[in-house]
């Protein structure tokens, strides 16, 4: 488990645009937003926390040449090289020629695998699997309530002022530096 | 931040708050089925059971149970297969193409008619397999390695191609909803109290905790698997119109077909969305979510599209008499004069006359008009199927094979089961899923609610 220099307080907001509000000036006075838990996605939430752009649609793009270039080899081996067939008058010479009947094929390997790896991508990214312990610490930030997690050096009461002036409806101290309470840390984690 | 013209409706009215929203879509889990619910689902596993019967009957006496014979031999099969797989459509035109046309009316009913295409694709998957005679050698249908010579599927066939449109379409689909669906289920999960139904819960939804950086790849992943799905929707019913368009029967032998078919499909599963929605919106109160408005948009979408197909079918007619085949012009003529004349007439009363009703805002914003006639679109468009298989098999190019086609009561009986596995299935899930993509809607309730655009008008 990793040192905790910094204590965590989190907050919980009731409305998305009030949040949003909050994140500047906290983010200007210095503080480290360490997490944001939403029941919806709220839109620029990304850009106010900072976060780099997703890169899932690259992915999607590569996942599909993959599977374009396995419908290719699929057709090309299975109608062309192993068993090549004449069906009605139209021999199956070459790949190029036969291309035209394979489109279909072809459309819905790019699909399926674009579809499917890029959602398992998504799963693996976000760590989620079936049967996880859900990842939020408060079960009101999947109902109404939005949450955010912030990391802070001393001075507890100056930010809890700045977040109560922000519109914060709860603010809770989660997790306490290391050098004020070394106990906190499980022993065997 | 959110703005959005007054002129513009409220999509949900009432005065929701984020919290209303957790909790009407959580109710019709958390309280028990209306007498309505018991009763629809007594009625449809009843007829889900016989359906069970008569497959089995089938499967272990053999196809000769059914009506076919040596001329016609695709009849209910297949058109109960189109019928279905055109059902299934509307669902991911909803939430894939009305998504990246971003019109947010899909909001409170793409989650419903997602299922419904999932459960449609899974009816119509059964036709074929059971039509095969031998189903437990369905497996021959993929291109798997095996010791038959190397005996490898053709990939120049429509049927085939078929096959692999339909298994990546249903796993596509199914994989989309169920994305949308897990911060859905996390939301269920966190407000359980019965231990039993917060541990199903805790499996269904991943861990979910909606951190900032899991929704903006969730926003993605969204967004791309709209982009795909949306060619896969359409690509779907033209490679099951190519099944008919590829061969040299008269009336199949057409390239209208895929864009035809593909109108007819969304056609058909728009009119079953009406029906499933005006009944689930009753039977849970979700008036507040589905409205009027979001009824008469779906019947604007029903009107067009059946226009569409009423163009198709007298382009139809038009180009039988213009291509100077006779075959083909015969296979028309018989078609409406014919001994099936009651089957396209029906065909064009349901499918072409009805739905020019919809120009009428009365009408269409009308819920028992709306539910009359999503059920007459429904019966026009497995009419329409029925017209084009069987009526173009039954007097083929030989004379002395033409024939009748009359269904065996295990015709019948196979259809009544599918739909009774259909609802089976729809009304589970309704008991069990979240009905509405509430995480979505949240969305748009500062935008499109009637209590924050009161506000703004202010």
């Amino acid at each position: 488990m990793a040192n905790k220099n910094k204590s965590v307080i989190s907050v919980l907001f009731n409305d998305d645009d009030v949040m949003l509000k909050s994140i500047k000036p906290i983010r200007e006075k210095g503080y480290n937003i360490r997490e944001a838990y939403t029941p919806f996605p709220v839109h620029g939430l990304d850009h106010e926390l900072g976060l780099a752009r997703t890169r899932m649609a690259i992915t999607a793009f590569i996942y599909g040449a993959i599977g374009l270039s396995v419908a290719i080899a699929l057709t090309y081996y299975t109608m062309i090289v192993d068993w090549p067939q004449n069906i009605g008058g139209k021999p199956s010479f070459t790949w190029g020629e036969n291309m035209p009947a394979f489109v279909p094929i072809l459309f819905e390997m790019t699909v399926f695998f674009a579809a499917h790896l890029m959602v398992w991508t998504y799963f693996v990214r976000n760590g989620m699997y079936p049967g996880r312990k859900a990842m939020n610490p408060d079960p009101r930030t999947t109902d109404d309530m939005f949450m955010l997690e912030i990391e802070f050096d001393g001075g507890e009461d100056e930010l809890r002022q700045l977040l109560k002036d922000h519109g914060a409806v709860e603010i809770n101290l989660v997790e306490k530096a290391d050098e004020e309470a070394p106990e906190l840390e499980e022993a065997h984690a | 931040m959110h703005y959005e013209s007054p002129v513009r409706e409220p999509l949900i009215t009432g005065d929701k708050s984020y919290h209303d929203i957790t909790v009407d879509v959580a109710k019709p889990i958390e309280t028990n089925a209306p007498r309505s619910w018991w009763i629809a689902f007594g009625v449809a596993l009843i007829a889900f059971l016989w359906g069970i019967g008569c497959i089995l009957y089938t499967i272990g006496t053999g196809i000769g149970t059914w009506g076919l014979n040596k001329t016609v031999n695709w009849a209910w099969d297949i058109t109960n297969f189109v019928w279905w797989v055109g059902i299934g459509h509307a669902g991911t035109l909803i939430s894939a193409v009305l998504l990246l046309f971003r019109q947010k009316w899909r909001m409170s009913i793409n989650r419903s008619a997602e299922a419904m295409t999932i459960f449609a694709v899974v009816q119509a998957a059964l036709f074929p397999l059971i039509h095969m005679g031998r189903p437990w050698l369905a497996y021959y249908v993929f291109p798997i390695p095996n010791q038959f010579g190397s005996l490898w599927v053709n990939f120049n066939s429509p049927l085939l191609w078929d096959v692999f449109a339909i298994s990546t379409y249903f796993s596509v689909s199914l994989v989309f909803w169920y994305v949308g669906l897990i911060p859905d289920f996390a939301m269920l999960r966190d407000r359980a109290i019965n231990p039993i139904q917060k541990h199903i819960y805790k499996i269904l939804s991943f861990g979910w905790g909606g951190k900032a950086k899991h929704w903006q790849r969730f926003e993605e992943v969204s967004l791309v698997l709209a982009g795909l799905a949306t060619p896969l929707v359409l690509s779907v019913h033209t490679i099951v119109s190519m099944d008919f368009a590829t061969s040299v029967i008269p009336g199949w032998h057409t390239t209208i077909f895929p864009p035809y078919f593909v109108a007819g499909a969304i056609f058909s599963g728009f009119a079953m969305v009406q029906t499933l929605l005006i009944i689930m919106r009753k039977m849970f109160k979700m008036e507040d979510y589905i409205t009027i408005q979001h009824i008469e948009m779906m019947n604007i979408i029903i009107m067009v599209t059946g226009s569409i197909v009423g163009i198709a079918y007298i382009t139809e007619l038009f180009m039988a008499w213009y291509s100077g085949v006779e075959y083909e012009q015969y296979a028309f003529l018989n078609r409406a004069t014919g001994p099936y004349w009651w089957a396209y007439w029906s065909m064009m009363t349901c499918n072409v006359f009805s739905p020019q009703f919809m120009w009428f805002k009365k009408l269409r914003t009308s819920i028992m008009f709306t539910f009359i006639i999503s059920i007459v679109v429904n019966i026009g468009m497995w009419f329409e199927r029925f017209v084009i298989i069987v009526t173009s098999l039954h007097r083929d190019y030989l004379p002395s094979s033409w024939t009748m086609f009359s269904p065996s009561f295990v015709d019948i009986g196979i259809f009544i089961g599918t739909i009774g596995f259909f609802f089976v299935l729809f009304l589970l899930y309704a008991r069990s899923f979240p009905v509405i993509a509430q995480a979505e809607l949240k969305t748009i309730l500062k935008s499109s609610g009637e209590n924050y655009k009161k506000i703004q008008e202010k």
